[in-house]
């Protein structure tokens, strides 16, 4: 891992590392709760939070990535560290999502910095290993540009639909494509927000500290404002299908786990390719060649003809897309959904 | 379906090449990984087989006598398993080119429907002139036209493979696909490991497709003569250069007639270019990371010519170069009317005659549906 130091922390706090600064300190997490001189840590953690909630990004004490004073910077790096601890204890699954996505953004406008230094080889270097060592992409400067291998630009490209993103409009030359240091950080903000999600769920959850319980019930309240509430829909589908469905009716990106169950279960109910390509239309990264090919290929009409059956609720359940209610009971694939007072005559 | 006497004929015509030509017919690298199928006179696919080595191939040739043999660009664990179980990993990249895709002026001239219900043959492509039946079947024979125009676009695939992408000559390989085109093979390159998303974006790269304007220099607002590309430059700003200024003497009049034209008219001209100089590539074949592709060194069913690897492809004739089939003669009643050529012979057109010509000019004829055995 990189050798980093602690300015480089408080703009990349969720860097292996950064929690090892805390501990060196001895604060024990309940400290928070009561210690008066940590208060303006809570404080900054608790804004950092609540910004990330309305969408936007904080703003750091940080300039250009230097602080005065040394304090200033742990405030950082300990403001970030709480707020997921925050966010564990709450359990809130939308304060989860939007921090990381904040955090990320901003994360993202300290890269573009640093990788746009052409006075400051230390600093490019940095933000080309962070690139390296967080996405496995390996960047090489040159001149004024950042030459990335096709596959890998094309690996994270593919979920953007912007014209501008198509490979045919971009500076391509022996295998490598050329970017700007803004389009490079721009190619991975997906996984960066994703790396940040990832690490929030793999923190362990702490019990109460006491001394937090009001701002924890407050955060848990705005995390449930933000939560939409679906009004269920009867009809023959199960839980799991009306989810995806919702999800793909919303724009939003649907896993290609949760594409496959989706497309499987309708082509298996009888619906066409024809009849089910229309869902996918609000996809965030929807082609419709693409589309149509991977359903005529789940529904077998190419070569072989093998037709793609829909997986079992056991498989689902392990790809996190399983919602289910009692309606369920205990069917093992989502086809069985409703079906079950037939099957208890034979 | 064909009559049997024909598809006896065209059986012992393939066994006796599978036997003599062994050598031909090699499995390609990491064998244990691919996929192979293969189908019989007649009858329907088998696919999800693994075969070890050369030895193995040769005996599935020799008990099976297929049709047609296929083999995978793809490379699994377990090649033999139904496809949502194989695991797969990689697949070399491959391109397909179709002189029937390349809008040739010569396709009119050598392109004839046979009537599934009458077997009648005309060149009306809607509907039988004898029967008024819609059940028509086109039948093409290539001619050289068609077949240096497919190597020109190999040519030009070539060169977006290894200027642009960046892949080493020697890992392309181009095979005449034993009817009217040419496969084209990318090995060990840098996207073996993407996907049928990944695949269609490059796709889309060398059909020159889905182009902006601002790529190629224009802009809706603040135009900037500077941003149009130079003749000399890489990639397909270079090569658009090329096309659209001829040469480094007209470019600066072009950029004032374009400017004056204004953005939407570019994104037109950008259009025509695709149609014009990008690589006609067939977009379902390389974006397909599950397809099984005919095995190089097998016999073509839709032709009797074989799938053969071009070293030369400048020089590379499939009339004489990709024949293999033995010069016994057989009689054939044959109704062809246009006329090809053959191992350097002359043949057609015939009128429903009864004829006497070589095994491999007949077997040529019965798979395009042109005659059958007397
Ligand atoms: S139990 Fe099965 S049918 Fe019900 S939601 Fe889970 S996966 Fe879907
Ligand atoms: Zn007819
Ligand atoms: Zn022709």
């Amino acid at each position: 891992m990189l050798e980093l130091g602690t300015d480089e922390f408080a703009k990349y706090p969720f860097l292996e590392g950064a929690g090892k600064i805390l501990k060196d300190k001895g604060f024990p997490l309940s400290q928070f709760g009561n210690d008066p001189d940590l208060k303006p840590v809570v404080e900054k953690a608790v804004h950092r939070l609540k910004v990330s909630t309305k969408g936007g990004i904080y703003k750091s004490e940080i300039i250009d990535g230097q602080a005065s004073k040394s304090f200033i910077l742990e405030k950082e790096i300990f403001s970030f560290l709480l707020a997921i601890v925050l966010i564990k204890l709450t359990g809130m699954h939308t304060l989860k999502k939007r921090f990381a996505l904040a955090e990320a953004r901003r994360a993202e406008n300290h890269l573009e910095k640093d990788l746009g230094k052409a006075s400051d080889k230390s600093k490019v270097d940095l933000a080309i290993r962070i690139i390296y060592d967080l996405f496995n992409i390996e960047v090489v400067k040159e001149n004024d540009f950042f030459k990335i291998p096709v596959s890998d630009y094309l690996k994270h490209s593919v979920d953007f639909h912007e014209r501008e993103w198509k490979l045919i409009n971009r500076h391509v030359e022996d295998g490598k494509v050329l970017l700007t240091p803004d389009k490079t950080v721009r190619l991975i903000r997906k996984e960066l927000s994703t790396y940040i999600i990832s690490k929030i769920s793999n923190a362990p959850t702490p019990p109460m500290i006491s001394g937090l319980e009001k701002i924890v019930s407050e955060l848990t309240s705005i995390g449930r404002d933000l939560t939409p509430s679906y009004t269920v829909i009867t009809g023959e589908h199960p839980p799991c299908i009306k989810h995806a469905i919702e999800i793909l009716e919303k724009g939003e990106n649907l896993p290609h786990s949760g594409r496959f169950m989706l497309a499987t279960f309708l082509l298996a109910k009888g619906q066409s390719v024809q009849q089910i390509a229309p869902l996918f239309k609000n996809a965030p990264d929807y082609n419709e060649r693409v589309t149509l090919y991977q359903l005529n290929h789940l529904a077998g009409t190419y070569g072989s003809g093998t037709q793609y059956s829909c997986p079992s609720c056991e498989k689902l359940k392990t790809q996190s897309l399983c919602f289910a209610t009692s309606e369920c009971d205990n069917i093992v694939n989502p086809l069985q959904f409703g079906r079950k007072k037939n099957d208890a005559r034979s | 379906m064909m009559q049997e006497a024909d598809t006896k004929f065209l059986e012992s015509s393939f066994k006796k090449y599978y036997f003599n030509h062994f050598d031909q017919i090699k499995v390609p690298d990491r064998t244990n990984e691919r996929e192979f199928g293969y189908q019989k006179f007649n009858s329907g696919m088998s696919r999800h087989i693994s075969i070890k080595d050369d030895k193995e191939l040769h005996l599935l040739l020799i008990q099976n006598i297929p049709s047609d043999i296929y083999c995978s660009n793809a490379y699994y664990s377990f090649p033999n398993l139904p496809m949502n179980e194989k695991d797969w990993r990689e697949a070399d990249l491959i391109f397909d080119i179709d002189a029937k895709d390349l809008n040739l002026p010569c396709r009119i001239d050598h392109t004839v429907s046979i009537c599934n219900e009458c077997n009648n043959i005309s060149k009306n492509s809607l509907q039988c002139t004898k029967c008024n039946s819609s059940k028509l079947e086109k039948k093409s024979l290539p001619c050289k036209n068609c077949i240096d125009a497919s190597k020109f676009e190999v040519k030009k695939l070539s060169e977006v493979l290894i200027d642009d992408l960046d892949i080493d000559k020697d890992n392309i390989h181009v095979y005449f696909s034993g009817n009217e085109g040419f496969h084209v093979y990318a090995y060990n390159s840098q996207f073996q490991h993407i996907g049928s998303r990944e695949r269609s974006e490059l796709v889309d790269y060398i059909l020159l497709r889905g182009t902006i304007p601002e790529t190629f220099g224009m802009k809706k607002f603040k135009q900037d003569r500077t941003s149009f590309p130079n003749l000399d430059e890489r990639g397909w700003r270079g090569r658009f250069a090329k096309h659209i200024f001829g040469s480094k003497s007209k470019r600066s009049k072009i950029i004032t007639e374009l400017l004056a034209n204004g953005y939407s008219s570019f994104q037109k001209t950008l259009d025509d270019a695709s149609d014009d100089i990008g690589v006609k590539i067939d977009p379902n074949v390389t974006m397909d990371i599950h397809r099984i592709f005919r095995l190089p060194g097998s016999i073509n069913s839709k032709s009797g010519l074989v799938k053969t690897h071009c070293k030369d492809l400048a020089r590379f004739d499939p009339y004489t170069e990709a024949s293999f089939l033995s010069d016994d003669s057989v009689e054939i009643i044959a109704n062809c009317p246009i006329e090809f050529k053959l191992k350097n012979k002359k043949f057609g057109p015939y009128n429903n005659e009864k004829i006497s010509v070589p095994t491999f000019a007949a077997v040529y004829m019965i798979s395009k549906k042109f005659a059958r055995i007397a």
